[in-house]
């Protein structure tokens, strides 16, 4: 069954999310939808499985036009989506999960568990995807989990089959099976639309490709194109941001900061930061580029101290900070910038000015002996306020209110208004306008020329390129290179899909990768 | 574009715009005044169905509305008049200062433990913790008192009997903060559960010998001594008791731990979003215990009134010495918004009605005290969904009223 | 490089030494508790000299077929009973027992120590274990209803702490209204009506409103409690003759199953409601979990949004839920009333529906584990009524803490891991 989509354009508020897409899935083909975090593939998938309504276009399965209004009805097309965070209830079988909704009963509503069981065998058998009907979901593996997800949407005799980054969360051995099975399903003719970021994957399984960027097709290509070719339609490659900056100079001081064969464990034991080691000198700004999810966010924590480490060390001017409290880690002259500061970092029910103090609190002149000091709280805040151009009706306005570039303007000025001896900044300007962003590019810069290390976290490659003195690119939780920033877009867009740009397109874990190539 | 005109308007105009302007969009303030009304309305239809010989005026309707709408109408006037004599002031009554005061010492009176228990509960919602175990904690609260109360002789038994009461509370209170901190278990399981069992352990202390009155044969305990009873504040035939400058230094203990001090900005900051708080470096379990030991402590001194003030003539303990006020406490609490001033306005309010009520209940419309109850318990159910009572008399807006409680489970 | 290779296996380890100290700590308090047992009840006075206990097994009144006594001698009977226990904790500290023979030898080990204690309590004198059999279903057939209707709310996501509140506005309700009209059956039906009512008020908020639930539930409970109060005040007990009468359903005997030994008068000669109960009991148990609509249920309460992608109405599943619940703890309320031929008095549910909250967590939110805990309360109950004239120590107030200090060790984990419903108590859209 071919699907097409015509002209779908979907916004959120002034965020054109989609804009004017263009998409022909035929039958029996493996289409890849490439594009970077925040391009607007999910959204788009979203529209498809009714989830999201189209402001405009048009959707056609098998040339006729269909309006979603749910996901019942994009069921009842056709259409099975295998979403990047599971629809599966981990408490219930297998047979169970993949049954909901969809019940296999006897007369008066009850279950038919061995019904449920046999079509879970069938499927299985039929296509290779390996699955125990009675094994509990939250037991299994998440490669397993996956394949629930896919037996689900085929018992519903889906045609067409979306798997949104499906390897995210998969091992190379994973991955290969989730290849053979996709293989087998364009064979049965089911089409697939494969939502990924990674060069590798898209060149060994698409039969089409089509590029995304910023809500727009950029163009189609086909699997015999370059990496380099895919990498910079993916990234683009002519918007840079500028920063004014000096050139780095203290390669020639010792380590500051220094991280030692750090291992950290995710939420299921699994090792998301594995034996990872750098060091960042005086005045020098380290940004660690990766696709979201490869353990970027775990370092930040690790390195704050919210995620007590499983190994290594944390050093920053000779002290220890591994596995100290974030209070001890924040008074040791740590200023942190979390990742999502809605969630970690600021309180939005609460004002600017206290927002401003939050881990300054109990410290002269804003606390002593228990008590607060609410002028020195409102006087520092109005004077942040004046020096981070934070643009708010009063220092008691609640921080929610303001816009995303404000708030992230608060805790940037929250956590350069200590003395620091070391800047850590996860997703620095996400979600902030363009003005805001350059601000806060230039206060980086300019806690880097005090002599300051910093290091930045970012998946956007535009700011890594901005800011960084070098760029450490991670890859499943390893850094696959260090290397400098003159190095070109295509290559680092290449490591960070775990392809070392010096020897094709060989995997990465194979090999033994030099921990610094090009650093020097 | 209207928003923002509304928005402008708010700036510029005088007071009385202001004031329609927020009756017009249905401001949080606004809300509660008409959830207070919706409230009494229900009472009052409440009375007039309750009331057979009224009911059977409505069997003639027809032949003459006048008869029932005006039996009806004789009905809630006399209920709700009582009420108001009962509360702030009677005029067939005030031939004295003393009798004049009478209705409002007695608020005062009821006040008292209310604002206690509404600033315990207000202060654990503030850092995300939702206190139900009021009642257990006040009962623990009141058995140090007493103990103390009837051990102790002199200036000593007083200060020494309320600083008892205050730890029997804040004990328990931190208990339940121990178990949330170290275990995870769920703060209202806990109290709940607390509750049921302080209640059993008081049954069983009032009978043992060292509580039990060996003078009465009912389960009581011996009376506390002289010293340790809240001297009255007005006379001795009034209740007014030094209970409300006690409650008056606590609410300003309060708000000062709440805004003033480093702890308080901890509590609102964990309250507020843990994640952030644990982000700047705070400690949220041992900020979690400390709010659950002064959120006992506060209820300690519930217990405290309860024992050494007027609320019952002996000064002792009883089986029923919590008079349900742990969670009246609550009703208080989430109409004050959780702030100690809110508190002290809920407090008065639910105070004179519970004063206005039992003077109701004996006056000549014979209402039960318990319509209280049931206007309390409307008043917060109408005020914790304000989309209701726009709903009901159309109203525009949408600022939605926070009570500092976010909706979570029994997992987290 | 080593760093690396220890962490996995350090991390697949850990659960493994949890569950083992787990194992010493739990054997070890059994040992503990056993010894207790052998020293205070074996070894003391009280069972002494020789003594014996004489437990009464005819149910008075009950005309099942006629039971001797069971006489048994105090001391050798409590000190069998302690060491047995005393085995079963030694037994698992020993090995880690799959989760049946986890069930299994913690029952047995309650069993034998309630049972060592019962010895103990009635050395030298008679109790009529019939009756304490029989007073434990009739304490329990409220917290099982209780507990089912929060299986139902609970298991869909709402949290439901209203059941105080419903059980008070279906007694007064069921009084009310079979006095009124003469007819029991119209009062059983009013009462499961006016919980279902308080149920959807419940679900209307929590859903509709979305005002946090736990605080909706007290709310509600006060709203309960302040209604019924006022209306007995005004109505009910001025006019008791004619509107709060003690009415109650007949025992019904069930021919041939009411004549097993013991447990038969108890259990199958009892009025209908506690027949309603037990089969409630099963249609709930059945239900959730081999019928689609208790898959969707369970579902909803365990992760919306996927129920939600697949087709499956979340909130219409919610109110349904919420308001047959309803309808279950009503029947609880009813019990109260003309279930025990009791007229309804003012906050007559004295904290029953909370300890079927109790129940409901205790026993896991599954309405076999409920209908489990519920019992073990209930025998609590009746042990402690019936143990004062044989003037033990021990007072009864401390049996009735039991059911709640129970609650508190299970939530704080030291009873193992308790788990609600994922989504319990989120309000969904």
């Amino acid at each position: 069954m071919t699907l097409e989509l015509k002209g779908i354009t979907k916004r959120f508020g002034s965020l054109v999310a989609n804009d004017r897409i263009d998409l022909r899935v035929e039958e029996g083909e493996i289409h890849c939808l490439l594009g970077e975090n925040g391009a607007g593939k999910s959204t788009l998938m979203n529209v498809l499985y009714g989830l999201h309504r189209p402001d405009e276009g048009q959707i056609l399965v098998g040339g006729e036009p269909r309006a979603f209004d749910g996901p019942r009805d994009a069921i009842a097309a056709g259409i099975g989506m295998v979403h990047q965070h599971f629809m599966l209830i981990p408490a219930f079988t297998v047979a169970e999960n993949v049954m909901l909704g969809d019940e296999r009963v006897r007369a008066g509503g009850l279950l038919d568990h061995a019904k449920a069981r046999k079509d879970v065998a069938e499927i299985s058998a039929r296509y290779g995807l390996r699955v125990d009907p009675d094994a509990t979901v939250g037991d299994l593996p998440v490669g397993v989990q996956q394949r629930v997800e896919i037996v689900k949407a085929l018992t519903r005799e889906a045609e067409v089959l979306i798997l949104d980054e499906p390897t995210a969360v998969l091992t190379p051995q994973e991955i290969e099976e989730l290849f053979t099975v996709m293989r087998s399903l364009r064979e049965a003719g089911r089409s697939i639309v494969f939502i990924t970021h990674k060069l590798k994957e898209v060149k060994a399984i698409a039969d089409r490709i089509t590029v995304i960027r910023r809500g727009a097709v950029v163009g189609t290509a086909s699997p015999d194109a370059g990496e380099a070719e895919l990498a910079s339609m993916m990234v683009g490659r002519n918007v840079r941001l500028q920063v004014e900056k000096a050139q780095h100079t203290g390669s020639d001081t010792d380590p500051i900061f220094s991280v030692r064969d750090l291992t950290v464990l995710g939420e299921n034991g699994q090792v998301v930061v594995d034996d990872l080691s750098f060091d960042i000198r005086r005045g020098e700004i380290l940004a660690v580029a990766g696709v979201q999810g490869n353990g970027q966010t775990e370092l930040g924590e690790a390195i704050l101290g919210l995620r007590p480490p499983a190994g290594g060390s944390i050093r920053l001017e000779g002290r220890e900070l591994t596995g100290r409290s974030p209070r001890h880690v924040l008074r040791s002259g740590v200023g942190y910038i979390p990742e999502d500061r809605s969630l970690d970092g600021v309180v939005g029910s609460a004002s600017v000015a206290e927002n401003l103090v939050l881990d300054l609190y109990d410290v002269s002149p804003f606390g002593r002996r228990g008590s607060m000091d609410v002028g020195a709280v409102h006087s520092n805040a109005a004077q942040r306020v004046e020096e981070f151009d934070i643009r708010t009706s009063s220092v008691e306005t609640a921080v929610g209110t303001l816009s995303g570039g404000n708030q992230q303007k608060v805790v940037v000025a929250r956590e350069m208004s200590r003395p620091l001896r070391l800047l850590v900044a996860s997703q620095p300007t996400r979600g902030v306008d363009v003005g805001a962003m350059e601000f806060i590019h230039s206060r980086i810069v300019a806690e880097r020329d005090q002599g300051r290390p910093v290091l930045i976290i970012s998946t956007e490659l535009d700011e890594v390129f901005a800011l960084a003195d070098r760029i450490a690119v991670m890859y499943r939780g390893k850094i696959m290179a260090i290397v400098p920033p003159d190095t070109s877009r295509e290559d680092v867009g290449l490591l960070m899909a775990g392809v070392n740009p010096g020897d094709g397109a060989a995997p990465a874990e194979e090999e033994t990768i030099p921990e610094e190539v090009g650093d020097e | 574009m209207s928003e923002r005109s509304t928005a402008e308007k708010r700036n510029n105009d005088g007071p009385l715009r202001r004031v329609l302007d927020g009756v017009v969009t249905g401001r949080p303030w606004f809300v509660t005044v008409l959830a207070i009304l919706l409230a009494l309305v229900v009472g009052a239809i409440l009375i007039v169905v309750s009331d057979q010989e009224v009911l059977s005026k409505y069997g003639y309707f027809f032949a003459s509305p006048g008869a029932a709408l005006g039996s009806s109408w004789n009905d809630v006037a006399t209920a709700y008049s009582a009420l108001f004599k009962g509360a702030i002031f009677d005029p067939g009554n005030a031939s004295s200062l003393t009798s004049a005061l009478q209705p409002i010492s007695e608020t005062l009176t009821e006040a008292t433990p209310l604002i206690f228990g509404g600033l315990s509960v207000g202060l654990a919602f503030r850092a995300g913790l939702f206190n139900i175990g009021g009642q257990g904690q006040l009962i623990i609260g009141a058995i140090a008192a007493t103990y103390i109360g009837f051990t102790l002789h002199g200036v000593v038994a007083l200060p020494a009997a309320i600083i008892a009461g205050i730890i029997g509370g804040a004990a328990l209170g931190g208990l339940v903060g121990l178990l949330k901190a170290r275990t995870g278990a769920h703060e209202v399981i806990v109290t709940i559960m607390l509750n049921y069992v302080s209640v059993a352990f008081l049954a069983y202390l009032i009978n043992t010998g060292t509580f039990k009155d060996p003078t009465n044969p009912q389960p009581v305990s011996k009376p506390v001594t002289a010293g340790a009873r809240l001297p009255h504040l007005a006379g001795d035939t009034l209740r007014l008791n030094a209970g409300i400058l006690i409650g008056i230094a606590a609410v300003a203990f309060t708000w000062w731990l709440l805004n003033r001090s480093t702890l308080g900005f901890q509590l609102r900051t964990v309250g507020a979003n843990p994640n952030a708080a644990r982000t700047a470096g705070m400690n949220v379990g041992r900020v979690q215990i400390m709010a659950m030991l002064f959120s006992g402590g506060l209820m300690g001194l519930v217990g405290v009134s309860q024992v050494l003030g007027t609320a019952n003539a002996n000064n002792a303990l009883t089986p029923q010495i919590d008079a349900g006020l742990g969670f009246s406490a609550i009703t208080v609490a989430l109409l004050g918004r959780a702030s100690p001033i809110g508190t002290v306005v809920a407090s008065l309010l639910f105070g004179a009605l519970q004063a206005g009520g039992r003077a109701m209940q004996v006056s000549s419309a014979n209402v039960s005290i318990e319509i209280v109850t049931v206007i309390q318990a409307l008043i917060v159910l109408f005020v914790a969904a304000p989309p209701l009572i726009r709903g009901l008399f159309r109203l525009r807006g949408g600022e939605s009223v926070d009570t500092g409680l976010a909706a979570k489970g029994w997992n987290g | 490089m080593t760093t690396t290779l220890a962490t996995p296996s350090a991390a697949t380890e850990a659960p493994a030494t949890g569950r083992s100290r787990r194992r010493w700590y739990v054997g070890g308090v059994m040992i503990l508790i056993g010894a207790y047992g052998l020293v205070a009840f074996g070894l003391g006075t009280r069972t002494a000299h020789g003594r014996t206990s004489t437990f009464g097994l005819d149910l008075v009144g009950a005309g099942g077929v006629d039971m001797p006594d069971l006489k048994v001698p105090a001391a050798t009977t409590a000190m069998v009973l302690s060491v047995i226990c005393v085995a079963l904790g030694v037994a698992r500290m020993a090995v880690e027992p799959r989760r049946l023979w986890r069930v299994l030898t913690t029952t047995a080990f309650l069993a034998c120590f309630i049972a060592a204690f019962l010895v103990w309590a009635t050395a030298n004198q008679s109790l009529n274990f019939a009756s304490v059999l029989n007073a434990t279903v009739l304490a329990a057939v409220p917290l099982i209803l209780g507990a089912l209707c929060g299986v139902l709310c609970e298991r869909s996501g709402v949290i439901n702490v209203a059941i105080e509140g419903q059980f008070l506005f279906g007694a007064c309700a069921a009084a009310f209204t079979a006095s009124l009209t003469g007819s029991l059956w119209a009062g059983l039906v009013a009462g499961c009506l006016a919980g279902a009512l308080l149920g959807a008020i419940l679900a209307v908020f929590a859903n509709r409103y979305k005002v946090q639930q736990v605080v909706l539930g007290v709310v509600l409970n006060l709203l309960a409690a302040g209604l019924t109060g006022f209306l007995y005040d005004r109505i009910l007990q001025p006019n008791s003759g004619g509107y709060n009468q003690a009415l109650a359903f007949p025992n019904l005997r069930i021919p041939g199953l009411v004549s097993i030994p013991v447990i038969g008068p108890v259990l199958f000669n009892q009025n209908i409601i506690v027949y309603a109960t037990m089969v409630l009991i099963a249609v709930v148990q059945f239900g959730l979990f081999h019928t689609r609509w208790g898959l969707r249920t369970r579902a909803v309460g365990e992760h919306p949004t996927a129920a939600d992608t697949v087709g499956i109405k979340v909130l219409a599943t919610r109110y349904r839920n919420v308001i047959i619940g309803g309808l279950i703890s009503g029947l609880g309320g009813v019990w109260l009333t003309i279930g025990l031929n009791i007229p309804f008095n003012k906050n007559m549910a004295a904290g029953q529906g909370f300890i079927a909250l109790a129940a409901l967590i205790f026993g896991r939110w599954s309405p076999l584990g409920a209908l489990s805990a519920a019992l073990l309360f209930g025998f609590f109950e009746a042990i402690s009524t019936s143990l004062q004239p044989l003037g033990t120590p021990v007072p009864s107030q401390f049996l009735t803490m039991a059911p709640y200090l129970a609650t508190i060790f299970a939530v704080a984990g030291l009873v193992g891991h308790v788990r609600a419903p994922a989504a319990d108590g989120q309000p969904y859209g």
